[in-house]
């Protein structure tokens, strides 16, 4: 019995042993140090593909327009240019099967994201293909409050019904 | 729907959307747990390799005590986890950037030491309390889980002739010399966690880690010195309603008892001057530097958290045990004040960096006020409340309670 | 000996030049202008957020959390919309109510009314993960549950996450929180579901003001990877060595 010195050794090297051995069932095959080095590339690779295979929701307007060509061509002529379909009309994802209509967002408070004036809001709009314009803002207690802006105005084409 | 930690968090001012307390009470405990086992490793140790001999009595009872505390120190972060059950994932794939997945091993390597000591200490009484079971013919249902029990416990090593108990004690020093620099080590990573996250303004400091392990001896020495007089406190009890002749008497117990508190008292003196001057030195540094952030961290600590800081932490926890335990003729009642007093002030020590550091935002113009959950409504709340950080500080003494039915802790004959 | 000495001295010096001048022409070069010299084949994907151009309308937001399910009217978000104003009196106004999910619709930045007159400037600040090329929440993951890819994007792994938070409390920009139906940790991937199927991250497509665009660092002719080189860009927190890839224009001082 001389070597009973040890025997918690080995008893620890045992414990050892087990996470190894749990370490090969348990941990997938495909983790281990990716491009990034260990530092920042330790990971199991497939949950990129995991990430890859999510589902995408804003198909944007790309794929409005095969189904809704008239209303897309006159959105793409108007000021609007720039906004997409889905902003207002929510994600298009399932469409036109799972939810046949989508649910449309008329809020006064959906415009105002950009039309209410703010002092510090730029009012200068650069994205237009045809140039500069001015971003049109109004005070949303003084202009028309209470009362949806599609009342008056027709967001397809930015301009008055 | 929430987030987690939005419960508990009220925010002030600019803070950042995502912002929330999310390391709370749990992740306090968890330092202060880790702090009392390695405080109290150190304690034993003392004797076991520096041979300071007034410390005999403690160190024994100071190794089981941080058996019992090493199983309660993990639990903090168990219960803090949102996925408890992986957290077998920091042994399976570790990271060893993460100063969590370091400590995880730290921790295991410290704990089979701790284990180790306390077989080679305890291995003749295994060995006493199996063989004439192991001898006995038809033994009783209790007598075989007893024996098998004690016969897992000697590992099969039943020989405990004199020369393999001098192996014995040569192990337990070696491995208590080992154990302090692991110790240590263990503490030190605690302190790492948080003193390199760069991202907070107040944990990241060099001096983290140091400070850490300077109030970790101090608290785990604190505890053992507590423990140790509630022991003593009921055997005198016990020993007063059963007068037998042959046992000790009370005035022996007694005399025992202050003479190793006072010895005792004196270790947690120095450990304490080194905690608080490395936190004024630290704290003095971050005012004289005054980079960035200190706009910030200077309302927080001298305004916000005033009274955490200053009044509860060094006024109470700090200054007023000094003074008590400097004063002579330590008695114990006003060893026991001062003993809760140092506990209460290194815990909130730890406070002070867990939820101190989250008190302001990232932003740096804006504040986080964390409301400790009392009254639980859901698992969150209560694991993550008073009431699981209630269960985390009793677990230890449970522990220690079972541990100490298997282990001879307070017998007058020696094991050595 | 002599000889040997010399000779010793001689490359000694030599070293010192070498690596004196090396570190002198690294230190004029701007990381992502070396990535792109590096003429590495491959992609790095990269951001540019035009602060001048955001008005704040926080679309990018709503469909953000609509793409990427993150529960709706939970109040944590991928990516957000700040406000900044700054009054004549030196005041700094900051904030970003539901992270600017709903849009910045009122003028009251921290809840107060502030004049048009008293007002020195204002602007919004689109923020969301930076992709640091030294991320500091990945290197603090303790089991490899987040990662960086080759392309430059960190992600999150659901199946191995502990739930530690350790990664929340290293981010320097707030970026990461817990999913409140996973319970996770969760953060903006620049929408890696759909880069790689060539389409722009869901925030993008939403800006109808041109102020996000996403493209490849290391092709020298990608129109963003232009705008990075050839303009006065600037990243978030820089003196955290992070080396984020979320460049800005038209950054402030006030930006938090
Ligand atoms: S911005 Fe934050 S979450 Fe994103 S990569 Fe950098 S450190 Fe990580
Ligand atoms: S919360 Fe998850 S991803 Fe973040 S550090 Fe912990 S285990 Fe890693």
């Amino acid at each position: 019995m001389k070597g009973h010195v040890f025997r918690p050794l080995w008893v620890t090297l045992g414990l050892v042993g087990l996470i190894f051995i749990a370490r090969y069932f348990i941990v997938p095959p495909d983790f281990g140090i990716g491009e990034r080095g260990y530092m920042y590339g330790w990971y199991r690779k497939g949950n990129e593909e995991e990430w890859k295979a999510f589902k995408i929701k804003h198909n944007t307007m790309q794929y409005c327009k095969d189904c809704h060509p008239d209303q897309s061509k006159k959105i793409k002529a108007s000021k609007h240019a720039k906004v997409q379909c889905e902003n207002c009309h929510g994600p298009s994802v399932d469409h036109p099967e799972k939810p046949q209509k989508l649910n449309i967002n008329r809020d006064r408070e959906l415009c105002l994201r950009c039309h209410a004036y703010l002092p510090y809001r730029p009012a200068r709009y650069a994205e237009l293909p045809t140039g500069a314009i001015t971003l049109k803002m109004q005070e949303p207690d003084q202009h028309n409050p209470g009362i949806e802006c599609v009342t008056c105005h027709s967001v397809h084409d930015a301009s008055f019904k | 729907m929430e987030v987690h930690g939005e419960i508990w968090t009220l925010k002030e001012l600019f803070v950042y959307p995502n912002e929330y307390i999310y390391w709370s009470i749990q992740i306090v405990m968890y330092p202060f747990m880790t702090g009392l086992v390695a405080g109290a490793f150190v304690l034993s140790s003392l004797y076991h390799v520096f041979g300071i001999k007034e410390l005999k009595d403690m160190a024994k009872f100071a190794l089981v005590f941080s058996f019992a505390l090493l199983f309660a120190a993990p639990m903090p972060i168990v219960l803090h986890l949102q996925y408890p059950f992986r957290g077998i994932n920091v042994f399976l794939t570790p990271h060893f950037t993460s100063a969590i997945a370091a400590f995880g091993v730290v921790f295991f390597a410290y704990g089979a030491i701790v284990a180790s000591e306390i077989w080679f200490f305890y291995r003749k009484h295994f060995v006493e309390v199996a063989l004439p079971l192991k001898e006995k013919r038809d033994k009783t249902l209790l007598e075989w889980i007893r024996f098998i029990i004690f016969h897992t416990l000697t590992l099969g090593a039943y020989d405990i002739s004199e020369e393999s108990l001098k192996k014995d004690e040569k192990a337990i020093k070696i491995l208590a010399g080992i154990g302090i620099p692991v110790a240590c080590f263990l503490h030190g990573y605690a302190g790492f966690i948080f003193g390199s996250v760069k991202a907070n303004a107040l944990w990241m400091t060099p001096l983290m880690p140091v400070i850490f392990i300077m109030s970790a001896v101090v608290s785990g020495i604190a505890l053992c010195m507590l423990t140790y007089i509630v022991v003593m406190e009921i055997r005198k009890v016990r020993l007063r309603s059963r007068r037998r002749p042959w046992m000790v008497s009370i005035e022996e117990v007694k005399g025992v008892e202050i003479s190793v508190i006072r010895m005792t008292a004196k270790y947690l003196l120095v450990f304490m001057i080194f905690a608080i001057t490395l936190e004024l030195l630290d704290l003095i540094f971050r005012g004289y530097t005054a980079v960035k952030h200190w706009d910030i961290l200077r309302t927080v600590i001298y305004g916000r958290d005033f009274t955490q800081i200053f009044i509860l932490q060094y006024t109470f926890g700090n200054l007023l045990p000094f003074i008590l335990f400097l004063l002579p003729r330590l008695s114990i009642r006003r060893a026991i004040t001062g003993l809760l007093l140092v506990l209460m002030g290194v815990f909130m020590m730890r406070w002070n960096v867990v939820i101190g550091g989250q008190a302001f935002s990232l932003t740096l113009s804006g504040y986080m006020d964390y409301i400790l959950p009392i009254v639980p409504h859901n698992w969150e709340t209560f694991k993550e409340g008073i009431g699981g950080a209630l269960g985390i500080l009793i677990m230890p003494f449970v522990l220690f309670w079972i541990f100490s039915k298997i282990f001879p802790v307070f017998s007058s004959e020696e094991s050595h | 000996m002599n000889q040997s000495r010399r000779e010793f001295l001689k490359t000694g010096f030599k070293t010192i030049l070498a690596t004196g001048f090396s570190i002198g022409v690294f230190e004029t070069l701007r990381p992502e202008v070396l990535a792109a010299l590096k003429k590495e084949e491959g992609l790095r994907w990269a951001f540019v957020v035009d602060t001048t151009k955001c008005i704040g309308c926080g679309m990018c937001v709503k469909a953000c959390k609509l793409e990427n399910e993150i529960p709706y009217d939970v109040n944590v978000t991928r990516t957000w919309v700040e406000r900044y104003v700054m009054t004549k009196d030196g005041r700094i106004y900051a904030d970003s109510p539901k992270g600017a999910r709903d849009g910045f619709i009122k003028n009251d930045p921290m809840g107060v009314t502030v004049k048009k007159e008293d007002i020195d400037k204002g602007f919004f600040v689109p923020k969301l993960c930076n992709q640091c090329e030294n991320p500091p929440c990945v290197q603090v993951c303790p089991v490899g549950a987040t990662y960086q890819t080759a392309d430059g994007i960190v992600l999150v792994d659901r199946t191995w996450c502990i739930g530690c938070g350790y990664c929340i409390m290293a981010c320097p920009y707030g970026v990461r929180f817990f999913h409140p139906v996973y319970r996770v940790a969760e953060k903006c991937n620049f929408c890696y579901h759909r880069i790689k199927k060539d389409m722009k991250p869901a925030c993008v497509d939403a800006c109808s003001f041109g102020a996000r665009l996403i493209g490849n660092i290391r092709d020298p002719w990608d129109s963003v990877s232009r705008i990075i080189k050839t303009e006065r860009t600037a990243v978030l927190k820089e003196e955290f060595g992070t080396k984020p890839h979320v460049f800005y224009l038209g950054l402030d001082s006030i930006v938090r």
